[in-house]
């Protein structure tokens, strides 16, 4: 088994796990005795699984912390023997990454806003409104999810950069902050809330926007916890958009300046790159480990509904 | 007539206040979809509608366009790259889509059993696909680099004299792009299966195991049947995904090396952005689109007939 064939499948332990029986002798003693091999079995795929998944970041991680020459030494260093912490200070001088990371940050903040804000508005108009030409235009919406966004970007860029916002930081926000993805998922979310408590308030006097502000947004906390993870990490991760869009340095993202970066290899310092990305991937890691819960939900509702 | 008259009466005035009644829910209605349409008809259903237009001129940079017919996609037809980047998306899905299938319903498979830490790999299999692009891209280009990188060194130290080249050999590129958009991508396709699991009935397993049913037997007769609605929707959302690969590919090996790792996504984004082509990129972008809502449409119709 190869290395890479560790890091992609751990088909092999898994086959073995679920391999039918050679022999359709079932007793009692031998049943639990069979278990526990494949407990075993489990937790040895467990750990190739982790070790393929995981491997990639330690290095990346290790990396940042090695002088420029260790990087490449044959054969390969994967804990350095001093950790040089240095390259962490100067990424900050030697990079713009302040600019890149407030720009992302902006993006990314106003982004999620505006996605959460009217994707959750027109999902109430979609899940409880009834009209002519509500579900067409559902579909549509539901139909673009086929359509690459490689297949329009031609079109798009031309249309606003006749509007003069190419090269604007507005270029992404628009790009990114009306997407079908969110109208879906809280359209998802709304469907299994009790029609009766939108009727009752309804009896109450409350308007179809009140009954949205009072009773469906405090309702739907945690699939609008998942709508702006997954938003914020999209953004924080594009790549493409900026690409075409930010051509001005000032204007760059982080993705942007550490590819940047990457380009520039006659004076690439590989270990600070390898800082340069840790610090790009840490706010990520952290956003995820206190949400976790609400991406895998997030996920498995907007995919529930095939 | 006469006898129909007098329960019409009062219809009409009923009528009219259930239609006033209807606008006013219309009005309403459009007024909660209009913010997030008003964005979403104006930066994507328009672009659709100009693109096939654009197809059909020889739109430049300086946005002088004339209408040319067809020619775009006859010198299409004719562009030895243009089919290069075809067959390397059609490779590239052809490795990616099954690959990605068998990993991440294992994964899944292997953590919906009560074992210890399994909460502890549900987040680990996640995280690289939360992971920025460009990150993965450089980590993975110096884990594969032929003569320093760590898993050639490893491919040495169990015994194999010639590892591949990767990414520098013409004949790996894209299976190394394979494995890293693999690698990438299981988590999020795990958690969808994971889900789907969660759907099929405890009794039905129980029941064949009494009936003496294997492990493997009761994989392919209960489980596989019970996943149907999953592995279709993680199918026809992984194909779209693969026809559309293009900001991995962009960042590990820009096409190369030669047109290797050329792919359609990126063919539209060189005619376009790099030589200002944009009526020819156009055309290319229209071949995409259709590849795409073909292959769509006929999941569906293929899924129809299967279920009915």
């Amino acid at each position: 088994m190869t290395q890479t064939e560790l890091l992609v499948t751990g088909r092999r332990p898994l086959r073995k796990l679920s391999d039918p029986a050679p022999s359709p002798s079932r007793r009692v003693g031998q049943s639990s005795g069979r278990r526990r091999v494949g407990r075993i079995l489990g937790y040895l795929a467990l750990a190739a699984f982790a070790i393929g998944l995981l491997l990639p970041f330690f290095w990346m991680v290790m990396s940042s912390l090695k002088t420029a020459n260790e990087v490449f030494s044959v054969p390969v260093v994967w804990i350095p023997e001093t950790f040089v912490w240095q390259n962490y200070i100067d990424i900050w001088t030697k990079a713009d990454m302040l600019t890149w990371i407030r720009n992302t940050l902006v993006l990314a903040v106003s982004v999620t806003f505006l996605q959460v804000l009217t994707g959750s508005f027109a999902a109430y108009g979609f899940a409880r409104m009834r009209f002519a030409g509500r579900d067409i235009l559902f579909l549509i919406y539901v139909g673009t999810i086929a359509v690459p966004w490689q297949s329009y970007m031609i079109p798009q860029f031309i249309l606003l950069s006749n509007l003069k916002v190419s090269n604007t930081l507005w270029a992404i926000i628009l790009l990114q902050a009306f997407g079908a993805f969110g109208v879906f998922l809280m359209k998802q979310y709304y469907e299994t809330i009790p029609e009766e408590l939108s009727e009752a308030a309804r009896l109450d006097g409350l308007s179809e926007y009140g009954i949205w502000r009072r009773i469906m947004l405090p309702l739907s906390i945690p699939a609008i916890a998942s709508l702006s993870l997954l938003t914020f990490v999209n953004t924080w991760n594009d790549y493409l958009g900026p690409l075409i869009y930010l051509r001005n340095p000032d204007l760059w993202t982080i993705q942007l300046g550490l590819k940047s970066f990457v380009s520039n290899l006659f004076d690439t310092n590989y270990a600070l790159l390898f800082a340069g990305l840790t610090i790009s991937v840490i706010p990520i890691a952290v956003i995820f480990l206190l949400g976790q819960k609400y991406f895998v939900e997030g996920i498995a509702t907007s995919g529930m509904k095939g | 007539m006469t006898t129909t008259d007098a329960p019409e009466a009062p219809a009409p005035k009923l009528k009219r206040r259930r239609s006033a009644l209807r606008r006013r829910n219309a009005l309403i209605g459009w007024s909660f979809i209009l913010p997030n349409f008003a964005g979403f008809g104006f930066l994507t259903l328009l672009p659709v509608l100009i693109l096939f237009y654009m197809a059909f001129t020889n739109w430049n940079v300086f946005g002088k366009a004339d209408w040319v017919g067809f020619a775009n996609f006859q010198r299409l037809l004719g562009d030895g790259s243009f089919h290069i980047a075809f067959w390397n998306t059609i490779y590239y899905s052809v490795l990616h889509i099954p690959l990605t299938i068998v990993v991440s319903l294992g994964l899944a498979l292997l953590l919906n059993n009560k074992l210890r830490g399994v909460a502890f790999f549900r987040t680990a299999a996640f995280f690289p696909y939360i992971t920025s692009i460009v990150a993965i891209a450089v980590v993975w280009n110096l884990l594969f680099s032929p003569d320093y990188g760590p898993i050639n060194e490893i491919l040495r130290a169990i015994g194999i004299q010639n590892p591949p080249g990767w990414l520098t050999s013409t004949e790996w590129a894209m299976p190394a792009v394979v494995i890293v958009s693999t690698w990438r991508d299981m988590g999020y396709y795990m958690i969808l299966f994971l889900a789907g699991l969660q759907t099929v009935p405890r009794e039905l397993h129980e029941a064949a195991r009494v009936d003496g049913a294997s492990v493997w037997q009761r994989f392919v007769n209960v489980t596989l049947p019970c996943l149907r609605p999953t592995m279709f929707f993680v199918t026809v959302m992984l194909t779209i995904n693969s026809f559309k690969i293009f900001d991995l590919i962009l960042v590990m090996t820009d096409g190369g090396p030669g047109q290797a790792t050329l792919v359609l996504s990126q063919f539209i984004y060189k005619k376009g952005f790099e030589e200002s082509q944009f009526g020819y990129a156009s055309a290319a972008a229209v071949a995409l689109f259709f590849l795409c809502i073909l292959v769509t449409i006929g999941q569906f119709l293929w899924n129809k007939k299967r279920s009915a």
